[in-house]
């Protein structure tokens, strides 16, 4: 292997280290890369090195950004007086594009998992505890995923929240919009049921 | 909730079944066309390869399979890398296509990883096993099963477990999130190295009570609806076990409602952290519960009756709890019955081969004589297994 074709054989292979992406879909991105030197990889290899130098955990709620405190924490619309508690920056995104949530976030890190190896002080748990106990903090919305990790992390952060005066609430779990109840699981279909509200 | 008429719709059944390096079965594809087929009697000599279809099929379903094998143990011997069973299901109304693999941690193929079993069904994966639930249902009864009633607990409440999920296939998800959660709080328990975190311990806890409280829960409606059922059922000439549930969290959801029954055992758990902590081990909770059964008549324990008694018990509950989940769910589950003959005399035999003629429901048996099925002749799918192939002898002398 020429030192040329080895140089993009490592590019595959990192690339193919990405979740959503094989080595036979790498190799085609990695094509589609060079054949677009112009238009696509220069600006690409630029944009990643600029984002590599200026990528910050935001220090108060954990999400990434070029700032710290990240572009959300620094929202004068914002509600601060809410604080939505998610897993991971990718369960942030998802919250924001749906564009129906106000408030501020707290991005846990993961979730914890004794076998894994992930113990409370692993997650951005403490910093939670203190943003709660300060004073401006009126709700915690936990939107910790329906897994048994994140509703395990998500009892653990309400047993450590007793005593600290807010208000604790969790997103619903149930019947997706345009879902129907025919097509919907025992458990999604128990849960809805359990989280009923009044119509 | 509202009983559906049995046969309703077809019944679930594998159209399709292809192996790859599954035990003694480098690459084997089996084709089950005609429509009637509802019925596969595999016959062979010890050693053939009979159970290891059974097995393969038993993958496609909830449950950690027939033999409860390592996954890595299962590869064809002498071949490299990964097995992989897939089958076409048809029936109800529908078609699925369900294929189970084992992947290797480092993902690179090699073998040095650990061995993490993927389901997919119509291409797209699941997140486990007890995803299947909702789809498929397999009860099976293999020869290892002649004891359990004499045996441990565990594989008593596995074999009740597996009727359960066919009735309330949410039951697969809450047994996999008890057992999660109680591999967790042992975890924590028994960590070395670092000072024990309560508040986590008390958080598992609290989702352990949760979840074995919905065990105990539809264990004994899953226990009530098949006694209800047998009660008004006349069709089996098997005899039916009168069968209880004892267990801690069953019992304390009989005299409390289930969140005060969750705060109980929560409670009762945290009683026992240090014990639990020394022990390496879970000392009560829902993977404590047992199934008692007593011969209908004698009135005696099922594990005092004859090894033949105890197989017709047997039979007659997998029997039962198929014709319970068509009538409940109006789904059929597919039944393994792994050298089910054995131990039943010429009588129970011949009502055996009745039943699962009419039953509606794809059964699946094994023997190693051809002439011990003569009575399914013309009403099943004969097939001959040596060494892992497999060879159709449909006119059956």
């Amino acid at each position: 292997m020429t030192a040329r074709a080895f140089k993009i054989e490592q590019l595959i292979q990192l690339l193919a280290k990405m979740p959503g992406l094989g080595p036979r879909s790498a190799r085609r991105a990695v094509l589609q890369i060079i054949k677009k030197r112009e238009s696509y990889m220069l600006p690409l290899a630029a944009l990643i090195r600029e984002v590599a130098d200026q990528i910050k955990t935001c220090r108060v709620c954990g999400n990434l950004d070029v700032t710290s405190p990240c572009h959300i924490c620094q929202d004068p619309k914002r509600d601060t007086a809410t604080v939505c508690v998610v897993e991971n920056v990718s369960d942030l995104w998802a919250l924001e594009r749906a564009a129906s949530y106000k408030g501020l976030y707290h991005v846990l890190g993961g979730t914890l998992s004794a076998i894994q190896g992930t113990r409370p002080e692993d997650l951005n748990i403490k910093t939670l505890i203190e943003r709660a106990s300060g004073g401006d903090v009126g709700e915690i919305i936990m939107a910790t995923n329906a897994t048994v990790d994140g509703q395990t992390t998500a009892h653990y952060i309400i047993e450590r929240l007793k005593g600290v005066s807010v208000k604790i609430t969790a997103i619903a779990h149930g019947v997706p919009v345009g879902g129907e109840l025919d097509y919907l699981d025992d458990g999604t279909l128990s849960a809805a049921l359990k989280d009923r509200k009044p119509y | 909730m509202t009983p559906k008429q049995p046969g309703e719709k077809p019944g679930v059944a594998v159209r399709r079944l292809d192996l790859t390096r599954f035990r003694n079965y480098p690459s084997t594809r089996l084709e089950i066309s005609a429509p009637g087929e509802n019925c596969i009697v595999l016959v062979g000599e010890n050693g053939a390869g009979k159970t290891n279809l059974l097995e393969a099929l038993s993958y496609l379903g909830p449950g950690r399979g027939l033999r409860g094998a390592r996954l890595d143990d299962i590869t064809t011997n002498g071949a490299a890398g990964a097995w992989a069973v897939s089958a076409v299901f048809a029936g109800q109304g529908e078609q699925r296509r369900i294929g189970c693999a084992i992947e290797y941690a480092n993902k690179s193929g090699g073998v040095q990883g650990r061995a993490r079993r993927v389901i997919v069904m119509d291409e797209t994966p699941l997140s486990g096993a007890a995803a299947l639930a909702p789809y498929i249902s397999i009860i099976w009864l293999t020869p290892r099963m002649d004891r359990l009633f004499q045996e441990g607990a565990s594989e008593r409440r596995r074999f009740f477990d597996q009727i359960v999920v066919g009735l309330f296939p949410d039951h697969a998800r809450q047994l996999y999130a008890y057992e999660k959660t109680t591999r967790e709080r042992l975890k924590v328990l028994t960590g070395h190295g670092n000072q024990r975190d309560e508040t986590w311990i008390s958080a598992l806890e609290r989702r352990m009570a949760e979840h074995a409280v919905a065990i105990a829960a539809a264990r004994l409606e899953g226990l009530e609806l098949l006694k209800t059922h047998l009660s008004f059922a006349s069709e089996s000439r098997f005899p039916i076990p009168v069968l209880a549930l004892k267990g801690e969290v069953e019992d304390l959801l009989k005299v409390h409602p289930a969140l005060a029954a969750e705060e109980q055992l929560a409670g009762l758990l945290a009683g026992e952290r240090t014990r639990d902590g020394e022990r390496g081990q879970t000392g009560r909770g829902a993977h404590k519960t047992d199934l008692q059964a007593w011969h209908p008549e004698k009135d005696i324990p099922a594990s005092q009756c004859s090894t033949g008694e105890q197989k017709a018990m047997l039979t007659g509950i997998v029997l039962a709890a198929a014709r319970l989940q068509m009538s409940v769910r109006g789904r059929s589950p597919i039944l393994l019955l792994d050298e089910v003959a054995a131990h039943l005399d010429q009588e129970r035999r011949t009502s055996l081969f009745e039943e699962v003629a009419t039953l509606g429901v794809q059964t699946w048996l094994t023997g190693t004589d051809a002439a011990i099925f003569s009575p399914l002749k013309g009403k099943a799918l004969f097939l001959h297994v040596t060494d892992g192939v497999i060879e159709n002898i449909n006119q059956l002398d």
